[in-house]
């Protein structure tokens, strides 16, 4: 921000003057393609979503047809509960991991940049490629998990981890958390460690046990965030698609269709491409507000430190 | 006296042990998984369908997972070619697109600059998800329906917003006087900003480099959806055929020989740049 508010000496502020065309020149390129490749499809997916829109032939205006269909598809309504269910439930997990985790390497001491450097590599491997790893873990006859659980004597026959609902969605949070706790860690960490020491002197020094300190130091002074790491969880969940695609195909029963992967179906399996825009305007919509709340989120935060 | 020292000296030690031991099982917790496939996919093939207890290679290392892999699509060295080429190709168009925005929102005065940048950031917004198809019929309008350019650009488009951010905060922490200075000297514009400038924001390139390297590397939907021929696919999108077995069967020796080639790039690349990719970390999480 430094170099667009302050004001030029009188001696270069006519060279400037002349120069400030070339400032759109560079940004040019950049600009391109947002608009190509994201104002105008944002503005497309919006019109389409008022069209009976089939990949070949041609498009029919219906208005808001679409939407109304929208608010009477069961499946959508079901769609918007699991992905609602599924966010809260690997976000309150994803929190319960990584908040112990991100304690746990705060302190400089021996070997743990290691363990940060490890906890995090999974979140540098894709998410397709971690779901692809884990369907192979839980595999019934041909995994790991099952067959040790059963070599160990845990259980009698190797568990089919992904045929019931109860089953496979727990694999998948913890697939989940194994992917993305080293995530959330570092942004807690960030936050732990902007913390000064002594304030937590302080109220050592005042009698303040561990648990008091916490809740009275450490959790009122993250609250920033806190809030920015639920933000990036919550809307992440809201996405996602990969982990039910490639691990369960959306099973058992179609329970586990998230929202992304119902407009994936409307657009490119049944090709109704003029409702599954109607569906992503809804899921932008949803993604805006949330992303409203999180900059009322942040602020609060910045009002009470 | 001593004794309480050394009473207090145990009691650290003990600590020292407790803290250690968590650690390693907690590393082992994040490790395992990796390590277990990696181990995995040098079984014989005829151990593939077998539960991997042991996972490791018990008759002999093999290379019969990656053999079967090679066996899906057009082959597993044109689909990592292919990974490779949009990967490598969303870097440098990344870098060089918001080196050159990065500089004009720094350091040039224009109309609507501001509303202009916002654009930009606000499309983080705005879930790429939700406007695949159109992506996919303004593509094919261009002539880039199932091509790996096309699928280049849209993921240089997801990168921006990131890019352009930590390319104007590198610019704005370079001082003025440096430019003044070289200005003088008879650099100007272009040859400024690669000869003068690049060098004093490579860390910011090395961020943005890496970010997408890794997203453009493991980025699953979009080419699923966007790449229509075989020969074309890019490595996640070939796992989906391997995946999905042949007659019923899945080949999971192919699966983990996928898995370990689709890892070991994205290890290597954090593992040899961490300082920067934490860099850029932090900066989106204090922003």
């Amino acid at each position: 921000m430094t170099g667009s508010g302050q004001k030029q000496p009188l001696s270069s502020r006519r060279r400037r003057e002349n120069t400030q065309w070339r400032g759109l020149l560079y940004i040019a390129p950049a600009m391109l393609l947002v608009i190509v490749f994201f104002v105008v499809p944002v503005i497309f997916t919006g019109w389409m979503s008022l069209h009976n829109w089939p990949l070949m032939g041609t498009s029919r205006w219906i208005g808001i047809s679409n939407y109304t269909r929208m608010f009477n598809d069961v499946r959508f309504m079901s769609a918007l509960r699991f992905t609602a269910y599924y966010t809260v439930i690997v976000t309150i997990a994803i929190f319960a991991v990584a908040f112990p985790l991100a304690i746990f390497v705060e302190k400089q001491r021996r070997f743990v940049g290691a363990y940060r450097t490890v906890i995090f590599l999974p979140v540098v491997i894709g998410l397709a490629t971690a779901s692809l790893l884990w369907v192979w873990l839980a595999n019934v006859d041909s995994g790991f998990i099952g067959p040790a659980l059963k070599a160990l004597g845990l259980v009698e026959r190797s568990p089919n981890l992904l045929a019931s609902f109860d089953s496979a969605f727990l694999t998948i949070i913890i697939m989940v958390v194994w992917k993305i706790a080293g995530f959330t860690m570092i942004i807690l960490l960030t936050g732990l460690q902007a913390i000064p020491a002594e304030l937590t002197e302080a109220a050592r020094i005042d009698g303040a046990g561990r648990w008091q300190r916490f809740r009275h130091l450490t959790l009122p002074l993250m609250r920033r965030t806190i809030a920015l790491a639920l933000i990036i969880s919550v809307t992440g969940s809201i996405l996602a698609f990969d982990q039910f695609y490639i691990m369960t195909s959306g099973g058992p029963q179609n329970r586990m269709i998230s929202v992304v992967y119902y407009i994936f179906n409307q657009s490119f399996v049944s090709f109704n491409l003029g409702y599954g825009a109607a569906l992503s305007i809804a899921l932008l919509v949803i993604l805006v507000l949330i992303s409203i709340v999180q900059l009322r989120l942040l602020r609060i935060g910045e009002e009470r430190p | 006296m001593i004794a309480s020292r050394t009473r207090r000296a145990r009691k650290a030690f003990r600590g020292q042990i407790a803290y250690h031991g968590a650690g390693i099982a907690i590393a082992l917790f994040f490790l395992a998984p990796l390590f277990i496939t990696f181990l995995a996919s040098f079984r014989h093939g005829t151990q593939a369908r077998q539960p991997a207890i042991p996972p490791w290679p018990t008759d002999g290392f093999s290379l019969d997972s990656y053999r079967s892999l090679d066996t899906f699509g057009a082959g597993v060295w044109q689909h990592t070619v292919n990974s490779l080429a949009v990967s490598l190709a969303t870097v440098v168009l990344t870098v060089v697109v918001s080196l050159l925005a990065g500089y004009g929102f720094s350091r040039y005065r224009f109309p609507l600059k501001n509303v202009l940048f916002v654009l930009i950031i606000a499309t983080l917004m705005i879930p790429f998800q939700s406007i695949l198809t159109p992506l996919f019929i303004i593509l094919a309008k261009l002539g880039l329906s199932n091509s790996l350019i096309g699928l280049t650009l849209v993921y240089v488009t997801l990168q921006l917003p990131f890019s352009v951010f930590m390319m104007r905060n590198a610019f704005d922490a370079v001082p003025k006087e440096i430019e003044e200075a070289a200005r003088i000297d008879g650099a100007r514009d272009l040859r400024l900003l690669v000869c003068v400038l690049l060098p004093l924001v490579l860390p910011g390139v090395a961020t943005v480099a890496i970010f997408a390297f890794l997203n453009a590397w493991n980025e699953f939907l979009a080419a699923l959806v966007l790449l229509s021929s075989n020969e074309k696919y890019t490595l996640p999108v070939l796992m989906m055929a391997v995946r999905a077995g042949r007659l019923g069967a899945i080949n999971w020796g192919a699966v983990q020989a996928g898995v370990a080639v689709m890892t070991i790039p994205c290890l290597i690349v954090f593992l040899l740049l961490q300082r920067y990719y934490m860099r850029g970390l932090m900066a989106g999480a204090v922003k």
